[in-house]
């Protein structure tokens, strides 16, 4: 049936034109919106002759649903999250880059050298890495932002002016720093506060767009929008008033990475398109654009000066730790998951 | 449109009887594969077991009904209560299909009976009119909607240039957006049934009810709306299923807050939640739901017109 | 006579109809004109401009939008052809077939797309398409659209169908033309403008699709709809009332064209 799909999926696309012929292959790349600069796409088209098609997704749990029903098999590359980069791991959806593979995998920066959700960048490599909080419209309210209080237990100034991210992860993340319990925790009690404490919070909130993080801030629809560090500067760069908050109970940060997909179509594509993104110039382009940290070394002369001194990415000395997201059992992760379908119902 | 079907004193005839089957195969055939064993399998699926992480094992359990109607506490062992979760979403979803089919019905029926009362060569000019917003789009007539619903959008700024109102009304990412959008969407299908009643409708029966000193209103209450009830039962349905299972007024004017069911059912597959055998199980509830609302009316309207014949 | 006029007519209800177009046009209309605008920003209004016409042909977005309008207007083509086709045969078999026990079980069938809601159909079809191991991609998207397209193309041909007396066909074979040829050279032309209203509402309806499209489309392959969908996402932007703006021209020539081929038909 595969086969029979695919042959007859090509030839309908042949005799249409509507697969734009190319001797030197292809490459499908599941993406993140808005988080790769089209310039930096046609310079890989431009240099290796392959031709770019790209999907997109807004969160990390969305692209693992998608890929789940039945998107292997036909996307190359994707770029998930710390986090979801073990899970995929261990789903089994991701294939080995072999040693030796990756030219340019020695530029990857010592610190990042060896990461816990993927010992020894066996089936990814790093992207951009950054960080989550939330961005609150100091035209608005001119108080402390820097408390998750004013997620989840907003003055009345900023009460029903509040967008979440669509994204259990990050959400849940920040409720268990805002009440100091560890991440998957399976304590009956902390996990009843939690959703107790979600259930009260919610009433606060207007709506769940992650896509829109950015545009509800900016036009104002939204006094206060979780977002992410370099989505923030963006957003700043249109409404001044707007302000990246370091909360005193801690943020959530992440690594956003290129993993190789299992049975992915156009495999050596994908391996080039990898390869491509661990040059320092190229890797510093999409750090320009996104405005968020690369992991590689000897990028800084390719760097846009001002992402230095971005305020959303300097956290002041009063700002709590930054958390990466962990990975709940099964077990766990259901009272998580029913946590988060009484947060969205 | 089971009424377009069925259309009276049409011509049937054999000519073609002897190789009928074979011109039937093909849409047999198509519809057989392509929509009932999909509709099939989706009853199988809801009956599944959930895979962690989206997909599904192949063990038969009642767990995604038992989710849909029960609520089991928050670590699943505590005595079974009724969960109102999402039988309240479907109540929204039918409450908010309902109003904007009551707005559509409001506007679209004098809006019909109008353009029927026209002269024939000015009629087709106005059905014409009303026809080409169905023709576009539906999503870029729901962008379209959003851009002028917007804080800062145009309606506002109409709104407050005549002095109505003092400062932007909220009604983007609101219940109101989103039946707003809906009634939009859906208001050529109100008004096109009960065009085609209205414009059958024999006004001898309003004159003689003149003549009887029966004042206009009345006329138009027990006389021609009773008369043309078999467009504006289709009309309804016309614009109450589609809103039912709606996807993007919910998703683009509502701000994706106030789950529909169509949104629901998205997310099962789409979104953060990955449970397939809860989204088979409430598309097969809202399927149900449809299904029921169809043969009851069905079922009235051929009582209606059997009561109707001498 | 003019007692005849008051009898028909009701006070408002023409100041009703005059409403229901005001909402049926404005945003339509509204979105047309910002579409020339030539601000970036979507809020203010800075002059006529067709900057975001060239924006949708030669910027940076336009290999998307150009590979999304191939893709939906080969699908739509496809699709209304094939369904068109199934659904000419079937009302030649429905009205032309004498009485038979599977009528209306056949007719309930035909129009089963369009009593089931559109999220169910998407849902069962990917539930369907990934149980028998499909990948999805262009395919998928063009099986689901004829199978939910037959209903469309069906229901103006058998309208048709139905207005025509079987005299001419049996005139025909009369004069020892076969089933075949009558089909051919009676019915069929007499039938056109059906088809052709059925293959215009077939290739509307297909081009229009979202739901179904968003969940059986595969990799890379986008419709305009979904397209536009990812697109408005991320907020309303100059470029896609553009191609809003082209898309409702594409479609107001369509009706227009299916009104005068009626209009044609009915005046011969």
């Amino acid at each position: 049936m595969h086969i029979f799909a695919k042959t007859a999926a090509t030839a309908v696309a042949l005799t249409l034109g509507a697969a734009s012929a190319s001797a030197e292959g292809k490459l499908v790349i599941y993406h993140w919106f808005e988080y790769i600069p089209q310039e930096l796409l046609d310079k890989f088209t431009a240099e290796t002759g392959i031709e770019v098609t790209m999907d997109t997704y807004d969160s990390n749990e969305a692209m693992l649903a998608s890929l789940k029903a039945g998107g292997m098999g036909t996307y190359d590359v994707a770029v998930p999250g710390d986090y979801m980069v073990a899970i995929m791991i261990g789903e089994g959806m991701l294939d080995e880059v072999g040693d030796g593979e990756l030219k340019n995998k020695g530029n990857i920066a010592p610190e990042w050298a060896d990461p816990s959700f993927d010992p020894g960048w066996k089936h990814s490599i790093p992207y951009q890495w950054g960080s989550t909080s939330f961005m609150v419209d100091t035209a608005v309210y001119d108080g402390d932002i820097d408390t998750t209080d004013i997620l989840f237990d907003p003055p009345a100034a900023l009460s029903g002016k509040i967008n979440m991210l669509d994204s259990q992860g990050e959400v849940l993340a920040m409720a268990a720093l805002h009440l100091g319990i560890p991440q998957c925790s399976s304590d009956r009690e902390q996990l009843k506060a939690m959703n107790d404490m979600l259930q009260n919070a919610k009433t606060h909130w207007a709506s769940f767009n992650s896509d829109t993080a950015k545009e509800v801030l900016v036009s104002g629809d939204a006094a206060v929008g979780q977002i992410y560090d370099g989505f923030g500067a963006k957003a700043r760069a249109e409404r001044g008033s707007l302000k990246y908050a370091f909360p005193t109970q801690g943020y959530v940060a992440w690594m956003d990475n290129v993993v190789l997909l299992k049975d992915a179509p156009n495999r050596d594509s994908a391996i080039a398109f990898m390869d491509f993104l661990l040059m320092p110039e190229n890797i510093a382009a999409v750090s320009n654009y996104a405005r968020y940290g690369s992991g590689l070394s000897g990028v800084g002369e390719y760097l846009d000066p001002e992402l230095a001194s971005l305020p959303e990415s300097n956290p002041p000395a009063s700002a709590g730790p930054a958390v990466f997201i962990e990975v709940c059992d099964e077990a766990t992760q259901a009272v998580y998951d029913q946590i988060w379908t009484n947060v969205k119902k | 449109m089971a009424g377009a079907a069925a259309a009276g004193g049409s011509v049937r005839s054999d000519t073609y009887a002897s190789v009928r089957n074979w011109l039937l195969l093909p849409s047999w055939a198509g519809l057989a594969i392509f929509v009932l064993a999909p509709v099939a399998m989706m009853l199988v699926y809801s009956f599944l077991t959930k895979e962690f992480r989206g997909g599904v094992i192949w063990e038969f359990t009642l767990a995604a009904y038992d989710q849909f109607f029960f609520d089991r506490g928050l670590f699943g062992d505590e005595p079974a209560k009724i969960e109102w979760t999402y039988i309240l979403i479907f109540w929204r979803s039918i409450w908010q299909a309902g109003l904007a089919t009551l707005l559509a019905l409001l506007i679209g029926f004098p809006t019909a009976y109008f353009i029927a009362t026209r002269p024939a060569h000015t009629r087709t000019v106005w059905v014409f009119l009303i026809t080409i917003p169905y023709w576009v789009n539906l999503l870029i007539r729901t962008v379209s909607m959003k851009f002028l619903l917007r804080d800062q959008g145009p309606l506002n700024d109409f709104l407050l240039w005549t002095g109505l109102i003092d400062d932007p009304v909220r009604i983007i990412n609101t219940n109101a957006a989103v039946q707003i959008g809906l009634f939009y969407s859906y208001l050529p299908f109100m008004v096109l049934p009960i065009y085609a009643s209205v414009e059958r409708y024999n006004f001898a029966l309003s004159e003689a009810a003149a003549d009887l000193y029966a004042d206009k209103w009345t006329t138009l209450r027990r006389i021609v709306i009773p008369s043309v009830r078999p467009g504006i039962v289709a009309g309804c349905i016309l614009v109450f299923v589609p809103s039912l299972g709606a996807f993007l007024a919910p998703d683009l004017l509502g701000g994706a807050r106030n789950f529909m069911i169509g949104s629901l059912i998205e997310e099962q597959f789409k979104g953060n939640a990955g449970n397939w055998p809860f989204g088979a199980a409430a598309s097969m509830i809202l399927l149900t739901l449809v299904l029921i609302i169809l043969v009851f009316l069905a079922r009235q309207q051929a009582r209606a017109e059997r009561e109707a014949a001498p | 006579m003019s007692a005849r006029g008051d009898v028909r007519t009701y006070s408002g209800f023409r100041a009703m109809t005059l409403l229901c177009l005001v909402v049926l046009y404005s945003p339509l209309i509204i979105v047309t004109i910002y579409s020339f605008n030539a601000s970036r920003s979507i809020t203010v209004w800075e002059g006529l401009s067709l900057q975001w016409y060239a924006d949708v042909f030669w910027g940076p977005e336009s290999g998307k939008f150009k590979q999304a309008a191939v893709n939906s207007f080969s699908i739509a083509l496809i699709a209304a052809t094939m369904s068109t086709a199934i659904a000419t045969s079937a009302a030649t078999g429905i009205v032309r077939g004498g009485r038979f026990r599977l009528r209306t079980a056949s007719l309930g069938l035909i129009s089963l797309p369009l009593m089931v809601p559109e999220i169910v159909t998407a849902v069962a079809t990917l539930i369907f398409f990934n149980f028998i191991g499909f990948t999805r991609g262009y395919l998928t998207i063009l099986v689901a659209h004829i199978a939910f397209c037959i209903p469309f193309a069906y229901l103006p041909i058998q309208a048709r169908m139905q207005g025509i007396e079987d005299t001419f066909e049996q005139a025909a074979q009369d004069l020892y033309a076969t089933k075949a040829q009558a089909f051919r050279r009676v019915l069929l032309p007499m039938m056109m403008p059906g088809i052709i209203a059925g293959f215009l509402l077939a290739f509307i309806v297909s081009l229009d699709d979202f739901i179904i499209t968003n969940f059986v489309k595969g990799a890379g392959v986008e419709t305009l709809p979904t397209a536009i969908f990812g697109s408005v996402k991320q907020g309303i932007k100059p470029n896609i009332m553009a191609i809003s703006t082209m898309l409702l021209v594409v479609s107001i020539a369509m009706v227009t064209i299916s009104y005068v081929v009626s209009k044609k038909d009915s005046s011969t």
